[in-house]
């Protein structure tokens, strides 16, 4: 089995267990381009990687573009994050907003060249103002844009984080170490 | 001039430390729907100086924070450029105003804004916000992002914040035309809803 695929279905089982119904969160496709394989979610499938049931459990998700340059400065830090926390229930994952039209030109080769261990998807969603608010109503829509979940809090940052900021919110809300 | 200098530093401190005061993530600071707009002057691609007050007998003016390089806004020219067709003969015209700084972002230097306004046919007044004053005067947090102003008793009142139409990166998909919905009920002196939308887009570089 490829790495893409074993990353994507381990990220989709973890996500799966967690959603607020308890099925697995599918996503509208995937797309596959030469065995990397990127899940493409609609918001309102996304929406339910947005809640947290489990105590214990930290969800950070980032939302990024190939084409925000601050957003690829930071990803690193949540690649250290995903790496240094993914045996302790941190959960990271990288929500791609690039164009429709660039994932197969642009997004996965990019993900590829970075050799990104962390979950990636694809929201394939155009009506920003219906879903941008149930993100945050505090979000402009500026990239980059994180959110770090736990069962029993939603902390949103419409800003770049460097790897110490990022550990320390983490950390801020996990208290089972 | 040296006063002056110092005056800048100060308020450039003050607001940093605004920023900092607000915390992650709150960008609170800026114009709130119904608040009037200070005049300001900035330098167009062609040389002019450009003030609100260059507009005497707009009914309003529809404020654009655009770049040359953003993809969202490069998505959104066209559009802006048929909102500046549509309703400058109406009272509306188009403002557009680049608040990204050169040093930070390759492609947003003054003569790259010239060049972008002439290859394009921008038809309106595009604006280099250098001293990256009047962004965050307004608030504004990312390209593309708009600012509809209504004249009532002959101030300039922010009566729209936010996207285009409904579906910023795609034209083909769009279902609202929220600026131009916002400028038909201020022209029929309606109440404008949605008055406040998001999109995404580029953070904005100064």
């Amino acid at each position: 089995m490829n790495k893409g695929l074993l990353v994507f279905m381990v990220g989709i089982l973890s996500l799966g267990c967690k959603s607020s119904t308890g099925s697995v969160v599918e996503p509208l496709k995937i797309v596959d381009q030469e065995g990397y394989k990127l899940a493409v979610y609609d918001f309102d499938h996304f929406q339910q990687l947005l809640e947290v049931e489990e105590a214990g459990t930290v969800r950070v998700v980032n939302f990024w573009a190939t084409w925000c340059e601050p957003c690829i400065k930071e990803l690193p830090a949540f690649e250290t994050l995903y790496a240094d926390y993914k045996t302790k229930k941190v959960e990271v994952i990288l929500v791609s907003l690039d164009f429709p039209d660039q994932v197969e030109s642009k997004l996965i080769p990019f993900i590829k060249n970075q050799d990104f261990k962390m979950p990636v998807v694809f929201l394939d969603d155009p009506y920003t103002n219906e879903w941008i608010p149930k993100v945050s109503p505090s979000w402009s829509g500026a990239l980059p844009a994180t959110v770090i979940i736990s069962e029993d809090s939603y902390k949103f940052y419409e800003r770049s984080l460097d790897y110490a900021t990022l550990e320390a919110a983490v950390l801020a809300v996990k208290d089972n170490f | 001039m040296k006063t002056l200098k110092l005056l800048i530093g100060l308020t450039s401190l003050l607001v940093v430390s605004a920023f900092a005061f607000a915390g992650f993530g709150d960008f609170a600071n800026g114009y709130d729907l119904g608040d009037t707009v200070s005049d300001f002057k900035l330098q167009d691609v062609s040389g002019k100086q450009v003030s609100l007050s260059d507009f005497p007998d707009a009914k309003g003016i529809i404020v654009v924070f655009t770049c040359n390089t953003c993809p969202f806004a490069l998505a959104n020219e066209a559009r802006i450029l048929a909102l500046d067709q549509k309703y400058k003969s109406k009272g509306f015209p188009v403002l557009a105003i680049n608040p990204n700084s050169p040093e930070l972002k390759a492609g947003e230097d003054f003569e790259a804004m010239q060049a972008r306004a002439a290859a394009q046919g921008y038809t309106f007044p595009y604006l280099y916000d250098e001293s990256h004053t009047v962004y965050s005067q307004f608030g504004a947090t990312k390209t593309p992002h708009i600012y509809l102003l209504n004249r009532e008793e002959n101030e300039l009142v922010v009566r729209y914040i936010g996207a285009i139409d409904d579906s910023v990166r795609d034209a083909e998909t769009v279902t609202k035309r929220f600026v131009e919905q916002a400028v038909e009920s201020l022209l029929n002196d309606e109440a404008v809803e949605p008055a406040i939308t998001k999109a995404i887009g580029c953070s904005i570089k100064a």
